[in-house]
């Protein structure tokens, strides 16, 4: 492979954190590409000569039937000009291939209406879905997330905490049954939790809990760890500037959101 | 035959919508629901199979996780009533849109323009409530009968089985391609019907302009030669009244003035824009020579300044208050999503950075009854703050700055402002990005949405104030996703060199941004039967003039037309070729290959005369009040923070998305729990530099009650100080005016016309005076004159209310200064004098006093404290900086104690003061140009040094116990604790 590994954000149809995402990439160490779909659908680019894949934040279609649903739907039957090939088998490609795939907000409510994630059989079987806060508002805040050290996700790697803002109206995670709640659990997929800063515990109480999710999770992996999507947002946190609080405390210069992608890019150099 | 899938969530999933709804008809309309659960219904109107119909069910319709869903029959279970509330025929329907291109993609195929589907949501309702009460359910909390539709169904009318018919909203128009010629002979009583009827807002000067124009011999001639009759058709008349209206030409800020003040001085004004702003922003350019920051104004659809040697800066604010008065949801998102196009459609196009807004309202717990057509103040509020919030957060641009006025006034017409900034490489395709021009040649591409009957009189609607007759049709929805798309390949055209210019399609639709770009060119031709429209039956008149949203207009050169269409067609964007850029000196347009409306361009763009109008100034007759009675300054500090102009508006900012981007520097709410009121916004906008982009607002309508110089003046000082305050360089700043005013134009609904016009004059005056002095440039702004409300014998006039809106620069955006106590034991300053100034102030209004000493405003002083107080921040010396506005000093130290969570103690005495006055005069007066400033002890001197001899003084220091002390002398004045005057501050507005 080339001695820089390469990230791919795809954008279109609503997508805006395009930039930042791609920003976020450059400073884990990755060149990064901003793609409009409409490359990916014309043939013009294809997801196998990238080894990062980020579906990123926004309002696909506008979130009109739901976040992401629209946009789930096209890349299930969305065919690639020419050569005939789905999207949605460069995207099986792609995962076979053992490459990681970042979904947030937006991209983790895409993932999560595709199928992806949690992904507990490995192909598209929903198990699991992201709908509307309790508080039945968008909110802009920010939380504390607790990282389980013990979940696959290679994305987490030695992160306990981390600050990040949440910014969904459609972020409380909700399972199918108890006993995908279990498997979740017990495989540690649930990687990362809404955190109560007082007692260093998951939290299911407002505004911590920023929107009802069950046990307060924040974001999942698929058991591979490969896959990961949460709604808080780690490309919002590049530098410290960006924290709340930076004109009052302490913080160190790079923003801790650049582990996610420096973590990508680790496992990228190693694995792949 | 059309089909409709019903979609509800499975039992034991909450339903927020419906939850939603149990709280606000409680709320807005005083019924009490049990429960509500909400149903979303598709009717599909496209030949499908069952088997495919199941397909998109149970695809892109349904999430199988929490919801289920019935094809052809109803889905949920046992209630006592149900409305269910739809579009009306032609209103976009933006999940109707969402569903029909899902629909399209499992089928592989596109949809034929009769297919379709459109969107209602059933409300399945729990509770004892007459089907009266459930129409005034629908009519007050549910539905806007300008916009939807809706049926309400008892329990026992609805049989279980089968549930409700499917209604298909198509609009079915017949014929179309119409054109009437319109009579103009007659006397001024048959000119005067021909305007009102045509809702053209003509006056009668104007349509005898028109008349003696169409009869000159030359004229008829010409149009004799082009095919037309010697009567103008209605295009034609539409033409002129969309370019020739108050909204598009501006006639009263370009009038001939004839001011006389109180001492029978008589001045005249030629031109209140020439004369002020161009006027200010022309002597302030040249006073700055080289270090002149100003690259495009007053000449496109936003203003554009240096930002640094590789990008520059593009910003506009605009006002939607007449759609929202009538539809505040629709209104609200049409006025995000349109300002977005103005930076977009200045020099070649930019890439939108951030945006701003400002609502003024009414108190949304009013509970007088309502004069007819209005709508309560609190649901205009919530629709109004949902609007630009779904407009701003879809579009992926960060809200980080605006402001919340209330005022009793605003119940008439509520002002929505929306502004959005923009940055553009200097340099684009080897040309500068700030300027564009049209060549011969060119083709006439208009790209994005498609042409309905919505948005039709716009222009011509808000250029009259709100009555009976205001045309339903100028209510719209924008569709920020539509857009959005357009955007993105706008944006590549852009880089790929593939237009000359570009411009958007708002008020007056294609006939002003046609209309307006061909002056570069000196004419142009349009076929108006090759514009896409969303339904057919359109007359030409409509195709010209509807202000469908989410279109822009470019020039396209023939030899890049085929890529263009190429690349739009690629990323899934309509662009339609609709004629030619000429030099003919004709506007023209053809329909079906025959001439429609052909007017001179001369005509068009300067056949209007300016009009003559005088001002008379009479300062109102007020009194100071005599405050006898000393009031407890720590109660009276708690009702303040308490008042609706003071208090913590968090519930609305968080449902902003201030920080996607990445940029988000300053951000609205700052401190230990981030919920300290910052003053400005700064973003960085490049996010591998630490330069920073800084914005800032100013507004206070209720001085315009004493002199709107005063109020002009305070607004742009307010902006100025708010954008100096977190560290905005003010040798690198520019300044936006918008002015919304009543009627200025004395006739008989305006008997106090010269009063108001003449407050105009003086508004336009305090603002010159504070923007040469200060040395910031207008770039850009707009005037909204007829925010008056008249029905029957009821009229309710808004107060003047100048938006100063002020940007520019910062070098490094990690000197910013937030507004939030840091640290105890730091030392607290105030910068400038405070004066006995309540007049307008909230103090007075909260004890039903307006008083007369109004804030005057010393440019020269406070601009001179504004440089040093900035070098004191750039040499790293400022720890927390908040300026003193609404509620004065104390309640400025309140909001950093609170937000820093450290105690303070504040020494009266040590304050200068322009003479010896009372306590509550020093704590509540709103005296202008005033800084509160955090030291630490080591920087002191330095800081004390910098200050110099301008007016400053050590007030107090920062405290370990949390609670604010304020003693004049060995008197304890206020002592509350820090929590105390939070609740008090963040309460009021909590619960909305």
């Amino acid at each position: 492979m080339s001695p820089t590994p390469k990230a791919i954000v795809i954008t279109g149809n609503g997508t805006n954190c395009e930039r930042e995402a791609a920003q976020a990439c450059r400073l884990g160490g990755f060149h990064a590409d901003i793609v409009h779909i409409s490359r990916i659908l014309s043939g013009e680019v294809t997801l196998d000569s990238y080894q990062f894949l980020n579906l990123t934040g926004g309002f696909l279609d506008g979130d009109d039937l739901g976040s992401a649903m629209v946009h789930a739907n096209r890349l299930k039957y969305a065919v690639v000009a020419g050569d005939g090939e789905r999207v949605l088998e460069q995207i099986s490609r792609f995962i076979s291939a053992g490459k990681p795939i970042l979904g947030v907000c937006n991209g983790f409510q895409l993932m999560v209406k595709m199928g992806l994630l949690p992904g507990l059989d490995g192909g598209f079987d929903r198990t699991a879905t992201l709908t509307f806060n309790d508080s039945g508002r968008f909110e802009d805040r920010w939380v504390t997330l607790l990282v389980d050290e013990d979940s696959p996700c290679i994305f987490t790697k030695d992160i306990q905490h981390v600050p990040l803002p949440v910014r969904h109206g459609e972020g409380k995670f909700t399972v199918r049954d108890d006993q995908i709640l279990d498997q979740l659990k017990a495989r540690r997929l649930l990687t990362v939790r809404y955190m109560d800063a007082a007692t260093g515990k998951a939290t299911m109480t407002y505004p911590d809990n920023p929107n009802g999710s069950v046990e307060g999770v924040a974001g999942v992996c698929s058991p591979s760890g490969l896959l990961f999507g949460l709604m808080p947002h780690p490309e919002a946190y590049l530098h410290r500037v960006n924290h709340p609080r930076w004109t009052r405390e302490d913080l160190p210069e790079e923003g801790a959101g650049v582990a996610f992608f420096r973590n990508a890019y680790e496992y990228v150099i190693q694995a792949l | 035959m059309a089909v409709r899938i019903e979609v509800g969530y499975r039992d034991g999933v909450r339903d927020p919508r419906g939850e939603r709804v149990v709280r606000e008809a409680l709320e807005l309309a005083g019924i009490n629901l049990q429960s509500v659960r909400t149903v979303s219904v598709y009717t599909v109107d496209i030949a499908l199979t069952e088997q495919e119909l199941e397909k998109v069910a149970s695809g892109p319709f349904t999430d199988p996780i929490i919801q289920e869903y019935a094809v052809g029959r109803p889905v949920g279970g046992v209630f006592d009533l149900l409305i269910e509330v739809g579009y009306r025929p032609g209103v976009t329907d933006n999940a109707g849109r969402s569903a029909g291109e899902a629909v399209s993609q499992l089928l592989g195929r596109s949809l034929e323009p009769h297919e379709g589907v459109f969107t209602s949501i059933q409300y399945q309702i729990h509770g004892d409530l007459s089907e009266d009460d459930a129409h005034r359910l629908a009519s007050e909390v549910l539905a806007n009968g300008l916009i939807h539709r809706w049926q309400v169904i008892p329990a026992e009318k609805y049989d279980l089985s089968t549930g409700l018919e499917p209604e298909v909203p198509r609009v079915s128009l017949i014929g179309g391609g119409r054109v009437q010629e319109v009579e103009l002979a007659g006397g001024d009583e048959h000119l005067m019907k021909i305007s009102r009827e045509g809702l053209l807002a003509l006056s009668l000067k104007e349509m005898k302009i028109i008349q003696a124009h169409f009869m000159d011999p030359d004229v008829q001639k010409n149009r004799k030669g082009m095919g037309l009759g010697p009567k103008p058709t209605d295009v034609e008349i539409e033409v002129l009244a969309q370019t020739w209206s108050e909204h598009c030409k501006h006639k009263i800020f370009n009038a001939i003035i004839r001011y006389e003040d109180e001492e029978g001085n008589v001045e005249t004004v030629d031109s209140l824009f020439a004369t002020y702003i161009v006027g200010a922003t022309e002597r302030i350019r040249k006073e700055r020579g080289e270090e002149d920051i100003c690259l495009s104004v007053f000449k496109d659809n936003a203003g554009v300044i240096r930002f640094n040697s590789d990008y520059s800066l593009v910003f506009k604010v605009e006002t939607h208050n007449s759609p929202s008065a009538l539809d505040p949801y629709g209104g609200a998102l049409t006025g995000i999503v349109g300002v977005n196009r103005d930076p977009f459609g200045t020099g070649l196009g930019a890439n939108l950075l951030f945006n701003t807004d400002v609502f003024c309202f009414a108190s949304p717990f009013y509970s007088e009854p309502l004069p007819p057509r209005i709508l309560h103040p609190r649901r205009i509020y919530e629709g109004v703050v949902e609007g630009v919030e779904h407009g701003g957060n879809k579009s992926g641009i960060p809200t980080v700055n605006g402001a919340v006025v209330f005022d009793s006034r605003f119940l008439g017409k509520p002002l929505v402002y929306c502004g959005t900034a923009a940055m553009m490489p200097a340099v684009v395709a080897g040309k500068p990005s700030h300027e564009k021009k049209v060549c011969v040649g060119d083709r006439v591409v208009m790209v994005g949405g498609r042409i309905g009957k919505d948005g039709i009189h716009g222009a011509t609607f808000s250029s009259e104030e709100l009555h009976e007759g205001s045309p339903v049709s100028a209510v719209q929805i924008g569709d920020p996703i539509t857009q959005k798309r357009m955007f993105d390949f706008l944006l590549i055209a852009r880089d790929e060199g593939l237009y000359t210019s570009i411009t958007d399609n708002g008020a007056g639709g294609l006939s002003s941004s046609v209309g307006e770009i061909a002056r570069d060119t000196n004419g142009a031709v349009l076929h108006l039967d090759l514009a896409p429209l969303k339904y057919p039956g359109l007359d030409p008149w409509e195709i010209l003039i509807s202000e469908a949203q989410e279109r822009m207009t470019v020039s396209v050169p023939p030899r890049n037309l085929a890529r263009f269409i190429e690349l739009s067609e690629k990323m899934g964007v309509e662009s339609t070729d609709l004629g030619e850029f000429d030099d003919s000196g004709y506007f023209k347009a053809t329909f079906e290959g025959r001439v429609v409306s052909c007017l001179s361009m001369e005509f068009l763009h300067e056949g209007l005369p300016q009009m003559v109008l005088d001002a008379r100034w009479e300062p109102p007759q007020l009194e100071e009040p005599v405050i006898r009675v000393a009031r407890d300054p720590a109660a009276t500090l708690l009702e303040l923070l308490g008042r609706l102009n003071i208090c913590s508006k968090e519930s609305i900012v968080r449902r902003y998305d201030h920080e996607v981007q990445g940029g988000s520097v300053v951000k609205p709410f700052t401190g230990v729990c981030n919920d300290g009121p910052s003053d400005a916004a700064v973003v960085r906008p490049i996010l591998d530099s630490f330069e920073g982009v800084v914005v800032s607002n100013g507004i206070v309508p209720r001085y315009s009650d004493i002199d709107t110089y005063a109020m002009a003046a305070n607004a742009v000082d307010e902006a100025l100080r708010n954008y100096v305050a977190v560290g905005g360089n003010p040798a690198w700043a520019a300044a936006l005016d918008n002015f919304c005013w009543c009627d200025p134009v004395q006739s008989e609904k305006t008997p106090d016309g010269t009063y108001k016009l003449a407050q105009l004059v003086r508004a336009n005056r305090g603002l010159y005076d504070a923007v040469t002095t200060f040395g910031i440039p207008l770039i850009s702004g707009k005037d909204s004159m007829k925010n008056d409300y008249i029905m029957g014998d009821i009229k309710i006039s808004i107060p003047p209310t100048l938006l100063a809106s002020v940007i520019g620069r910062m070098e490094d955006v990690r000197q910013a200064v937030t507004m939030d106590l840091k640290k105890t034991g730091n030392y607290l300053y105030i910068l400038g004098e405070t004066a006995d100034e309540l007049g307008g102030s909230e103090y007075y209004a909260h004890l039903g006093y307006i008083g007369r000493q109004v804030p005057v405003v010393n440019f020269l002083k406070a601009k001179e404290r504004y440089d040093r107080y900035h070098q004191a921040l750039r040499q790293g010396l400022v720890r927390s900086c908040h300026d003193c506005s609404d509620g004065g000093l104390a309640v400025a130290l309140a909001e950093m104690a609170f937000a820093g969570d450290v105690g303070l103690t504040v020494n009266l005495d040590a304050i200068p003061a322009a003479g010896n006055f009372r306590e509550d005069v020093t704590l509540f007066s709103e005296t202008a140009s005033r800084l509160l400033v955090e030291v630490t002890p080591s920087a002191s001197q330095k800081f004390e040094e910098l200050m110099g001899d301008t007016t400053w003084a050590r007030i107090g220091q920062s405290t370990d116990v949390h609670r604010m002390v304020i003693r004049e002398g060995e008197r304890e004045l206020i002592s509350l604790s820090l929590d105390e005057m939070k609740r008090a501050w963040q309460e009021p507005l909590s619960g909305l």
